[in-house]
């Protein structure tokens, strides 16, 4: 008995029951479709967030006020801030930078009209929007006058645009931030979804009006202005790990603290975003895996169901064949043979479902799905794995029954 | 050829023991026809599977064409099986959807037979039967006798020693019976083979060259027949009516 010939039983002992092979191949059909579908969903979000995260500039350094690790000084990390003095000395000392800038984030109720929302109001100065690569569809960005005068322009992100305008131009309409009214200078391009920190709802403000006429006490600590970020893009990629440095140097004096202790604010660069953004959204896909390895698991499930029901039916032909000859091996293997195409064929039809559910939810355009070959690879051998392990014990039941009894089993 | 010497075959049925063998010698030479014949829970039934090696006898030796059978593996037993018996069943045992020559060929799928070997082995024991023409039929597609042919060709293709029927006839009319038992005579004239089969119906015995008679396990006659009827002579209560 050769292999081959094993197939060919096979698929005529799964062809006389074609409804019930279905059924049964459905579990893995099921189980295998959504560990591709949801790979691919999970892999497409890492490359959207890091493709992001690329796009805001990949030498640009952030620092923020605080220590970002969760630890036992956290009540300590809450009271730190950064000042606009951190951000005058670090444009001053610093080496290999392209551009230093502060910004100061606040939330703040925007108002055109009738038209009310609540958002983000950033106040910053003009490298700011060159360091993180903004740019306006619309109108033009503050010029060096109007920041240093304090003068009560904005430019808004697009969505703000959308919600407060609807399909009016807003160039140079009034709108009131926390009631003060400011002239719309610019619209920013669309940034599309970026689930975090979208410039899309941005309200931008020159950073010295904001001082003036919005932010008040909070922005004050004594006669010390705070700010909320300080961004800084090095001069080359090498140049990452040296301005890294160099901050933390800078910023310990300013700040008062000896080389060895907790830093009171946090220095982080595009890299170690990107790979902290990796752990978590490799945990995301590893998650959506392990769901949907379940479903797998259910379905290998159903099929050592199917194949007990089957061997017990099919007791008089396993007698027969073992009266004619078959050694239990043979028995083993032909039943072996019946699940692992069963699983194998639900795993191959599995594929081309969760190839087709991929495209499908790219084409709708909510995520693109990236399906890697190794999660295929790895949907493909864990079915014949399944077909395998749960083969194995009815298969091994066929081979232990005795000829005689079998062949007067009724 | 056949050499049973005092077996025994014990079943534990729950707490009681069933001595369905009790203390049997059998000897059967090659060629030889032979009818076992006795009432139900004789152990005619349990004789033959011993006989066919798809059971082993609680105590006792046989030997088969001189090999020791009583202590072997379950997986020497099938080899056995494969190489020297063949098996035919009251109710045929065919496979279903699957053709009258996928069904023969199907006892050399577990030897080394070569493909095209096969097929002619295969065709080759069909036209013993009579079947030449029907080989690409289906169970369903073919009579009662036919589907018995099949069977029978099936027992024939890996040549072996011994032929062994358990009621061969008893699902068929006694017109298509007889045409069996045609079958098995020929079969044992024209080519030598060994024919060993159960039957409780002292006519179809009346067939063969001996009769082995069972009762409670043991055996109470062993007896040549003077005269094997030739398949085809009537029943005698057939003859009796006849005579009216």
């Amino acid at each position: 008995m050769n292999l081959s010939e094993n197939f060919r039983i096979a698929l005529r002992a799964l062809a006389a029951n074609k409804l019930r092979s279905i059924l049964t191949m459905l579990g893995i059909i099921i189980g295998v479709a959504s560990v591709v579908a949801l790979m691919a969903l999970g892999n497409g979000a890492t490359a959207d967030i890091t493709a992001q995260v690329q796009g805001i500039g990949s030498n640009l350094i952030t620092v923020m006020p605080g220590r970002l690790q969760a630890g036992p000084n956290q009540g300590s990390a809450q009271a730190a801030a950064l000042y606009y003095s951190d951000y005058e000395a670090l444009a001053k000392t610093m080496k290999d930078v392209a551009g230093v800038a502060p910004a100061y984030q606040s939330a703040a109720t925007v108002t055109f009209e009738a038209n009310s929302l609540t958002t983000t109001i950033v106040g910053t100065i003009t490298a700011y929007v060159r360091l993180r690569n903004y740019e306006v569809a619309l109108g033009r960005f503050p010029t060096e006058a109007e920041q240093q005068s304090g003068a009560r322009v904005a430019v808004i992100g697009s969505q703000v645009a959308e919600d407060l305008f609807g399909g009016l131009s807003p160039l140079n309409r009034q709108i009131r931030i926390k009631g003060v009214p400011f002239t719309i200078v610019g619209v920013l391009e669309e940034q599309g979804s970026a689930g975090f920190g979208s410039a899309d709802d941005y309200v931008m403000v020159p950073l010295e009006t904001g001082y003036d006429k919005l932010y008040g006490a909070a922005a004050m600590d004594g006669s010390r202005r705070k700010v909320s970020n300080i961004i800084l893009s090095a001069s080359s990629e090498e140049a990452v790990d040296s301005v890294t440095a160099q901050i933390d140097r800078t910023l310990r004096r300013q700040h008062a603290l000896g080389l060895n202790a907790d830093a009171d604010f946090t220095v982080l660069s595009q890299t170690q975003l990107l790979s902290v953004l990796g752990q978590i959204t490799g945990v995301l896909t590893a998650f959506l895996g392990a769901i949907a390895g379940i479903s797998l698991l259910v379905g290998g499930i159903g099929i050592m169901n199917i194949m007990l029901v089957s061997v017990t039916e099919r007791t008089k032909e396993i007698g027969l064949r073992k009266a004619v000859g078959a050694k239990r091996g043979a028995i083993l293997a032909q039943f072996l043979v019946e699940t692992l195409v069963l699983s194998l064929l639900g795993g191959t039809i599995g594929i081309g479902l969760g190839l087709a559910t991929a495209a499908l939810v790219t084409a709708s355009g909510a995520i693109t799905a990236v399906v890697t070959p190794s999660s295929v690879v790895m949907a493909f051998g864990f079915s014949a794995a399944v077909g395998v392990f749960f083969g194995l014990y009815p298969a091994w039941r066929a081979a232990q029954l005795r000829p005689i009894e079998a062949l007067r089993y009724e | 050829m056949i050499d049973i010497q005092n077996v025994t075959k014990v079943y534990q049925m729950g707490e009681t023991e069933v001595r369905a063998l009790d203390g049997i010698d059998v000897h059967i030479a090659q060629g030889e026809m032979t009818a076992i014949m006795g009432p139900s829970g004789s152990g005619k039934s349990t004789l033959l599977a011993i006989l066919g090696c798809l059971d082993v006898p609680t105590s006792g030796v046989y030997r088969l064409g001189g090999e020791s059978v009583e202590a072997m593996t379950d997986d020497q037993l099938a080899d056995i099986r494969g190489r020297k018996i063949g098996f035919v069943f009251q109710q045929f045992n065919l496979l279903q959807r699957t053709t009258a020559l996928d069904n023969v060929l199907m006892p050399l799928s577990y030897q080394a037979t070569r493909g095209r070997e096969r097929r002619q082995k295969a065709e080759e024991a069909l036209r013993k039967v009579g079947l030449a023409d029907r080989m690409h039929h289906k169970p369903n597609e073919l009579s009662g006798g036919q589907q018995q042919r099949v069977a029978i060709a099936r027992a024939l293709v890996n040549d072996p020693a011994i032929l062994l029927a358990d009621e061969p006839t008893g699902a068929l009319d006694s017109k298509t019976g007889t045409e069996i038992i045609r079958l098995f005579q020929q079969l044992h004239q024209d080519y030598g083979q060994t024919v060993i089969y159960v039957t409780h119906d002292p006519f179809i015995a009346r067939h063969t060259n001996r009769i082995i008679r069972l009762a409670d396990g043991k055996v109470v006659s062993d007896e040549p027949v003077a005269e094997p009827l030739a398949a085809g002579t009537p029943r005698p209560s057939e003859l009796a009516l006849a005579q009216h």
